[in-house]
């Protein structure tokens, strides 16, 4: 289990992290979603025992960053952002360089990497360096694994991956998870945040929310619509002249409307007509994770 | 009329083919998604039609010109906004498009009341004298696409504009993307965001150097029997 209480972290003037507090429970897969800048890499960075925070404390499985991290260490496994492997080592000397590193061997927990590993096994003795992207990362995600960790860290391991690569990505972490690893994974990818047991919204060092997806998004206050527009851009030059308290912006094709209140749906509904839709164009929606973001920042 | 015309367009590298007999047009004032898997030849494609890769075969026609033989030309016609470096870090941020303006050689007296112009748009008028390292990344993104126009290109080219962005500054981003194609720009953009698909007038989807897919996302989705964009995505881009 992990315990973070009240972490603040400052680089010079920017405040990376905010009195941030939140608990992991064992076995669960938790995502900390933000856009760059949120803190999340920072955050990170002091689990794993990398750096300091400045004020706060925290433990993983009964032991304190601060006083254990050697023990720590040895607990968890990390694929950092950026590439992180030797590139002039062949896959396979990376692989067994980061087992010994940890005690191990390759053999002892073969099991755990193994659905992974076969992918690689053709290229077992290139460089690590010549690999494609995604080969890279899977490459780190055996290396992160190895050891056979309790908690699992991956910081960003999808941003700038196309949709099918990142949905094969998410198919490993379940199977992960089933190994009874405990998984903590930061994503910039809304939609990602339901592929999460539970989450953590963060925006400038600060944490918005922290919940399942399903009881975040039943947590949004007010009524969401979606109008479906054939231009876009025409009709947010229209919505301008919108007034009540009613919040709006793109979203794939539609245009998605918060009401507040109750009161000011009416108000829409009128608004809608005058500029020349009809009533069914106009449809409640349950709001998603990004619409319940957007509502923390904004409004 | 067609900013764009690529036809039977094929890059070699070696043995290995990286865009392989590609065809498409993009319409004047159109937004024009570029979709695809990492490794799927996109990037290549793009540096061929900002004029700075020579194709092996085929043809390409950018804002006019040749991209066999006028590579020079294209550049000084489009505007590009790259992934990440766009921008210097160290310099204030009408320094950089005061610098990206010179080097497109916009004259100065227009050049003035453009950063001007500019720094209203963006809201950015505390922001003007400061360094543009010490911004945040949605910030930085759009002023990088404004700079990209400063010489008021006909096509602009973005490599994935939004990558890491918050979802609010985002959408900030796609209005100045509408603005700029109203005024009848070309905006070429590529994205792993598939709600910033549906933003677009049409779509492309390439995989494995091809052109598997070319429409507008709304009609894509009915012809295709999917949901949304994502599932038509994963459909042609399958490993």
């Amino acid at each position: 289990m992990l315990k973070i209480a009240r972490i603040s972290k400052s680089f010079k003037k920017v405040e990376a992290l905010k009195d941030v507090t939140f608990e992991v429970e064992n076995g669960e897969i938790f995502g900390v979603v933000g856009p760059d800048g949120a803190g999340k890499t920072t955050l990170f960075n002091i689990l794993v025992t990398l750096i300091n925070p400045d004020k706060g404390s925290a433990s993983i499985n009964g032991f304190n960053i601060d006083k254990d991290y050697k023990k720590i260490r040895e607990v968890i496994g990390y694929l950092p952002g950026q590439f992180s492997l030797y590139p002039d080592l062949s896959c396979y000397e990376n692989l067994d360089f980061f087992a010994t590193l940890y005690g191990n061997s390759i053999e002892e927990n073969y099991e755990l990497i193994q659905p992974i590993w076969s992918q690689l096994e053709p290229f077992k003795d290139r460089r690590a360096g010549r690999l494609s992207g995604g080969m890279k990362q899977k490459l780190a995600l055996c290396c992160a694994l190895v050891h056979r960790p309790q908690v699992l860290f991956l910081d960003e391991p999808t941003t700038g991956v196309d949709p099918v690569s990142r949905r094969e990505f998410w198919s490993i972490l379940k199977e992960i998870k089933k190994e009874g690893i405990t998984v903590l994974v930061s994503t910039p990818y809304m939609d990602e945040a339901t592929l999460c047991d539970r989450v953590g919204l963060m925006q400038n060092g600060e944490l918005l929310k922290i919940g399942s997806p399903e009881n975040i998004v039943a947590e949004f206050s007010g009524l969401l619509f979606a109008l479906r527009a054939s231009e876009m851009y025409p009709l947010l030059e229209k919505f301008k002249n919108l007034s009540g308290n009613i919040h709006y912006y793109p979203f794939g094709q539609q245009l998605h409307i918060a009401v507040s209140h109750e009161a000011d749906v009416g108000l829409l509904y009128d608004f809608v007509k005058e500029i020349g839709y009809g009533l069914l164009d106009l449809q409640q929606i349950t709001p998603s994770i990004e619409d319940c973001f957007i509502q923390l920042m904004a409004y | 009329m067609n900013s764009i015309v690529v036809k039977n367009l094929t890059k070699k590298f070696g043995d290995f083919t990286a865009v392989n007999n590609i065809s498409f047009e993009v319409k004047k004032g159109e937004v024009f998604g570029f979709l695809g898997a990492n490794g799927a030849g996109k990037t290549t494609a793009m540096k061929i039609l900002c004029g700075l890769l020579k194709p092996t075969f085929g043809e390409a026609y950018i804002a006019g010109y040749n991209a066999f033989t006028e590579g020079k030309k294209i550049r000084e016609n489009i505007g590009y906004m790259s992934q990440r470096f766009s921008l210097y870090e160290d310099m204030k941020v009408w320094e950089n498009i005061e610098l990206f303006g010179t080097i497109y050689k916009v004259k100065k007296s227009i050049l003035k009341e453009r950063i001007k112009r500019v720094i209203q748009r963006l809201n950015m008028q505390s922001y003007a004298d400061e360094l543009v390292g010490s911004l945040p990344l949605g910030q930085k993104q759009k002023l990088a696409f404004a700079t990209a126009l400063i010489h008021e290109p006909k096509i602009v080219f973005l490599d994935e504009p939004t990558s890491g962005v918050d979802p609010i500054v985002r959408r900030e981003f796609w209005e100045l993307i509408y603005e700029t194609a109203a005024k009848d720009v070309t905006v070429f953009t590529t994205t792993h965001y598939m709600d910033e698909a549906e933003y677009c007038n049409r779509i492309c989807i390439m995989a494995e150097g091809s052109v598997q897919l070319i429409g507008n996302p709304e009609e894509l989705k009915r012809r295709m029997r999917v949901n949304n964009m994502d599932e038509l995505f994963c459909k042609f881009v399958k490993r």
